[in-house]
């Protein structure tokens, strides 16, 4: 099904169109969700990990160490891809799924058209070139949440803070995430869509589709962070 | 003209069409009729290619369609328009995107020209003002119209019909039957049509063929049928008190 998915499009205007609107569709609809979840995420990691040192001898910049680290490594590439998972996934599975079960892909095909190129290209280019913008807001976000409660609260000085999240800043680390978010996102599109494209039946088969590709897109996403983690941070 | 020869089909061990032919004549309304489950369906989709067939041949214009390699049937994809049951139309596009779509995908036309090709045929079906509606907001005779609509869009020289009047009233039935043969003969099109409504039959039907049990049991013209005595027609088409009196009437 690959193959047939990245064969070149029928027509280079209809693509781009396409791919922005589902840039649009998958990426700019999922900043807010993912702003509240970043947000929230990044205050919590830094109450918890504050709360949590209770030794003189551990000095208190650590926590914006921590928050980073947490935000940049695991929390925005990971836990937001295995949000998306559910929010684009299923969208994306049950609106193909939906297409077939009404012969809207059976239509494509007798025009003349590629159905998984024309409909699941664009999905995975998308997925591929915005999802890394999302995750970088993310970060930003995540760290800067926990800045505003340091602010709030006093729970850790200022200084601290900004100093923690400075200290022994390695740039691969960004690119690690943003390797692992690339990947991600080629796996949230094409398990949803495959899934949604071998939908066979009714409206209950859809909602099973859309089901099964959560679930499969989550489990993938948690297998390769183990594989993507292995490789290049060991 | 579309040749349909001998033509095999089965699912697993099953066999769903066994040594089918037929010849469906240009520019005029082929209809294909049978209880649920003879086969009509599946053979069109062997047809059009959605279902390969497992033996046989099927040419347009004498041009294998069987034996053409994915890229090359395109070139025929582009010639057919397909009416689908439940219409199929692109939910997320309105009705004019819907019938401009073939045009975008393989005309160089300008936005104006295909815009202007889409209103004639939106005229031609009778839907001058619903451009705009998106197909939730049409009912089900209209998004049949627009159906054909986006069928005819390409100028094809073959169009199908799966069932065209499920699930529609009578008037509306009539108005979808006299459309497809109207549109038949005057673009000189080859149209098959799926039907299970013997006013159809009896009203478009320039040649009507009758599967049973996957085979081609029956063909000749809706005149031929009210004088058959081929049993197992007979107890298809006149199923019903209203059409055993026609039946009776006419003899």
């Amino acid at each position: 099904m690959l193959r047939q998915v990245f064969t070149r499009p029928e027509k280079v205007v209809v693509f781009r169109r396409q791919l922005l609107l589902e840039i649009e569709s998958l990426g700019i609809d999922s900043l807010g969700i993912i702003a509240i979840i970043s947000i929230f995420m990044g205050m919590v990691i830094t109450i918890q990990t504050a709360s949590n040192i209770d030794s003189v001898w551990i000095p208190k910049y650590t926590v914006g160490f921590t928050t980073r680290q947490s935000v940049i490594l695991e929390f925005s590439p990971t836990i937001i891809a295995l949000i998306l998972a559910g929010k684009v996934g299923s969208n994306i599975a049950s609106e193909i799924g939906t297409m077939r079960v009404t012969e809207q892909i059976d239509a494509l095909k007798i025009m003349g058209i590629n159905p998984a190129g024309y409909l699941i290209l664009p999905k995975i280019t998308a997925g591929v070139i915005i999802n890394p913008f999302l995750i970088i807001i993310s970060m930003f976000l995540g760290v800067g949440a926990g800045y505003a409660i340091c602010a709030l609260t006093g729970l850790v000085p200022i200084g601290d803070y900004i100093y923690g999240i400075q200290l022994d800043f390695r740039s691969f680390d960004v690119a690690y995430a943003l390797i692992k978010t690339v990947i991600f996102a080629f796996l949230i599109t094409s398990v949803s869509a495959y899934h949604g494209y071998h939908t066979s039946g009714g409206a209950l088969e859809v909602g099973r589709s859309s089901t099964r590709a959560v679930v499969y897109s989550s489990i993938t996403i948690l297998i390769f962070n183990y594989i993507i983690t292995q490789l290049l941070l060991i | 003209m579309i040749e349909v020869r001998n033509i095999h089909k089965s699912f697993g061990d099953k066999e769903v069409l066994h040594d089918i032919s037929m010849v469906l004549e240009k520019g005029k309304a082929n209809l294909i009729i049978g209880a649920s489950g003879s086969g009509k369906t599946t053979l069109v989709k062997c047809m059009v290619g959605l279902h390969e067939a497992s033996q046989g041949e099927i040419l347009y214009n004498d041009r294998s369609f069987t034996q053409m390699k994915d890229r090359d049937r395109t070139q025929i994809r582009k010639e057919i328009g397909f009416l689908f049951q439940a219409s199929a139309l692109f939910d997320s596009m309105t009705v004019e995107e819907n019938v401009m779509f073939p045009l975008t995908m393989f005309t160089d036309q300008s936005k104006e020209e295909r815009l202007e090709r889409a209103n004639f045929c939106l005229e031609r079906v009778g839907l001058q003002n619903a451009n705009k509606l998106f197909p939730s907001e049409l009912s089900g005779g209209m998004k049949k119209r627009v159906g054909i609509a986006r069928a005819i869009a390409l100028k094809p020289s073959y169009l199908f019909c799966d069932e065209p009047n499920s699930g529609l009233d009578p008037l509306t039935s009539i108005l979808i039957d006299n459309l497809i043969k109207e549109i038949t003969e005057e673009f000189g099109i080859t149209t098959v049509v799926i039907t299970h409504d013997m006013n159809s039959v009896l009203e478009i039907g320039d040649k009507v063929f009758f599967l049973w049990q996957g085979q081609n049991w029956w063909q000749g013209s809706r005149q031929d049928i009210l004088q058959t005595d081929n049993k197992e027609l007979i107890d298809f088409v006149y199923a019903s008190e209203f059409m055993k009196m026609i039946r009776k009437k006419g003899q």
